[in-house]
């Protein structure tokens, strides 16, 4: 299906025809809002990720118990393996991505609207974002509870803000590498082989920024440098994704 | 025709290669804190740079790819890809062999060129299972560009993610390049110039060798549409990763015209 | 620069370092040497095929000429 409608092609006749409709194509803040709503609906009503990578990550902490054989972990320890489990977790949340979107044919219905391409990447991105913060609200109190040694409220703002310099990362690389892998034979085995590589900058930001937060005594701020190298690698990535999502969806 | 100029290319990268080991070997001075093990340096980090050189020339290549649309990019990015991969499995082992002599084990974390090696390695190894898992062609030359060219802006952010990850931990211990007399400079430049040569030249040679058979598969389709079913040729046996530059040819001009 | 004199040449201690140094120079040989070995397997079969599709064409065109000869000639 060679549908490139390029932007300014007025609407097709049969929606000129329906009532109180404009007829320039929509905004494109107004497609990505409609998407990701449309996403999020779909997951609350399904279920099918949130719910999945939130009880992965529990039942890894457990193992991580029995594997380390260790009660209570701090340092550098903790901020590994929070990370570690984050990104696993996170990749069961890409591998379902766009699963829905290449099965039934949701692509094309997207290539045909007179919208602009890079919309599906920023709803999609969002919506991936918005799966890791659930996850990240179910995941650390868990590791609070079951493995992490100094209490979490003397990390706690800093942390939020090392989470979510890495989701975005996560976000962006996420996204890209799910529509890269999603339409190929072995999608599932793909998927977790590209990311991860493309993802180690983010746990080396992510888990130093984190590793003296997380300290029993006299724990830290946040390095600034690490805050940095995870900004700047987010901006990269995210501009990088912007640019050569709409490659991946011609067809 | 990327045959021609392919002799210059083979004859310029015996001498300048020739004259790197002459260097390496009789004119480098001794270094003061490894000795001769440090002689490895002149092979393992020219080997390093023409890789990681190499990734980011695919990448280049697929930007051409994707905006030309023009199959022979496509090509040139896979074989420079492909070619950085061996390079950087040399530059993998050859490093492997220095950690070895000089700390006693066969890999060291504290040494940031050989960690951001393995991580990019690791991610080009899963360049040839991606164009594999696709089974159209023109989709997999485009999905195999964006991949390239995520690949090869990860090359250097990976690099200095590395380096600041270890610097935290130990110092740099093998010879830094920073500080290098003139003598070793030059022949490190010398050497480094021998293996860009060397990386240019296999790579012609690739591309060379790919392009015949791509010939060699026209000429045979054509010959299949002059007198069909005369020509029984013996198949392709298996599918391979690797872009053929002739697509298949269009509809129309098979019609049995005169050719 | 100029010239060395061969007294002054670096001695080469084959002891410890020596090893590792040949062991890496040598992988880097295998490599390139291993790579031309793979070229040598591609250019025979080209070279086959080459001769396949010779062989095809000249059958090919001895067919035409037969033909040629069968419309010519009355029955």
């Amino acid at each position: 299906m060679s549908a490139s409608a390029p932007q300014t092609q007025p609407p097709p006749v049969a929606m000129q025809r329906a009532e109180g409709v404009s007829h320039e194509p929509p905004r494109t803040s107004t497609v990505i809002g409609a998407l990701l709503r449309k996403e999020l609906l779909v997951e609350l009503r399904t279920l099918e990720s949130v719910p999945g990578m939130s009880l992965f990550a529990v039942t890894t902490f457990v193992v991580f118990h029995f594997a380390l054989n260790r009660n209570s972990i701090d340092g550098d320890e903790a901020a590994g393996i929070l990370w570690v489990t984050l990104l696993f977790a996170a990749m069961l949340g890409i591998n379902r991505l766009f699963v829905a979107d290449a099965d039934q044919g949701g692509f094309d219905g997207f290539l045909i609207a007179p919208v602009e391409r890079s919309a599906l990447l920023l709803a999609k991105a969002g919506t991936l974002l918005a799966y890791l913060l659930v996850l990240e609200i179910v995941a650390v109190p868990a590791f609070a509870l079951l493995l992490l040694a100094p209490p979490i409220s003397q990390a706690l703002p800093a942390l939020v803000a090392v989470l979510l310099l890495g989701d975005l990362g996560v976000a962006a690389i996420g996204t890209l590498v799910a529509a890269l892998a999603v339409r190929t034979r072995a999608r599932d085995l793909l998927g977790p082989l590209l990311a991860l590589p493309l993802l180690v900058p983010i746990v080396i930001g992510a888990a130093r920024a984190s590793s003296p937060l997380l300290v029993l005594s006299h724990p830290g701020g946040p390095p600034g440098r690490w805050m940095l190298l995870l900004g700047l690698y987010d901006l990269v990535f995210g501009l990088i994704a912007y640019a050569l999502f709409e490659f991946l969806l011609e067809d | 025709m990327y045959g021609k100029g392919l002799r210059a290319l083979s004859i310029s990268t015996v001498v300048v290669m020739a004259l790197a080991l002459a260097l390496v070997f009789f004119y480098a001075p001794l270094e003061a804190q490894e000795g001769f093990l440090q002689k490895i340096f002149y092979v393992h980090v020219p080997l390093a740079i023409v890789a990681l050189g190499g990734f980011m020339l695919g990448g280049v290549f697929a930007i051409l790819h994707l905006r030309t649309r023009d199959a022979r990019w496509d090509m040139r990015s896979y074989v420079a890809i492909h070619m950085s991969l061996i390079f950087g499995l040399g530059a993998l082992i050859t490093g492997s062999i220095w950690a070895k002599g000089s700390w006693g084990h066969w890999w060291v974390w504290n040494e940031p060129t050989l960690v951001s090696f393995l991580i990019i390695f690791l991610l080009y190894a899963t360049y040839q299972p991606l164009r594999f898992a696709i089974e159209d062609p023109e989709r997999q030359a485009r999905y195999a560009s964006v991949f390239a060219i995520t690949a090869g802006a990860f090359v250097p952010l990976n690099y200095i993610a590395v380096n600041l990850a270890t610097a935290y931990v130990h110092p740099r211990v093998f010879s830094s390049t920073s500080n290098l007399p003139a003598s070793m400079a030059f022949t490190l430049f010398v050497s480094l110039l021998a293996m860009a040569l060397l990386y240019a030249t296999l790579c012609k040679y690739e591309l060379t060798a790919k392009h015949t058979r791509a010939q060699l598969r026209a000429a045979r389709r054509l010959l299949e549409q002059r007198s069909p079913g005369g020509a029984r040729t013996s198949q392709r046996r298996t599918r391979s990763a690797a872009p053929s530059v002739y697509p298949a040819p269009a509809p129309g001009r098979m019609a049995g015209g005169p050719l | 620069m100029g010239v060395i004199a061969a007294s002054e040449l670096p001695a080469l201690p084959l002891h410890t370092a020596g090893k590792y140094v040949a062991a890496a120079y040598v992988v880097f040989f295998a490599i390139v040497l291993i790579y031309v070995a793979i070229m040598a397997v591609r250019l025979k079969r080209i070279e086959r095929d080459v001769a396949e599709l010779i062989d095809q064409q000249s059958a090919v065109a001895a067919d035409r000429v037969e033909l040629g000869d069968r419309e010519s000639t009355p029955v």
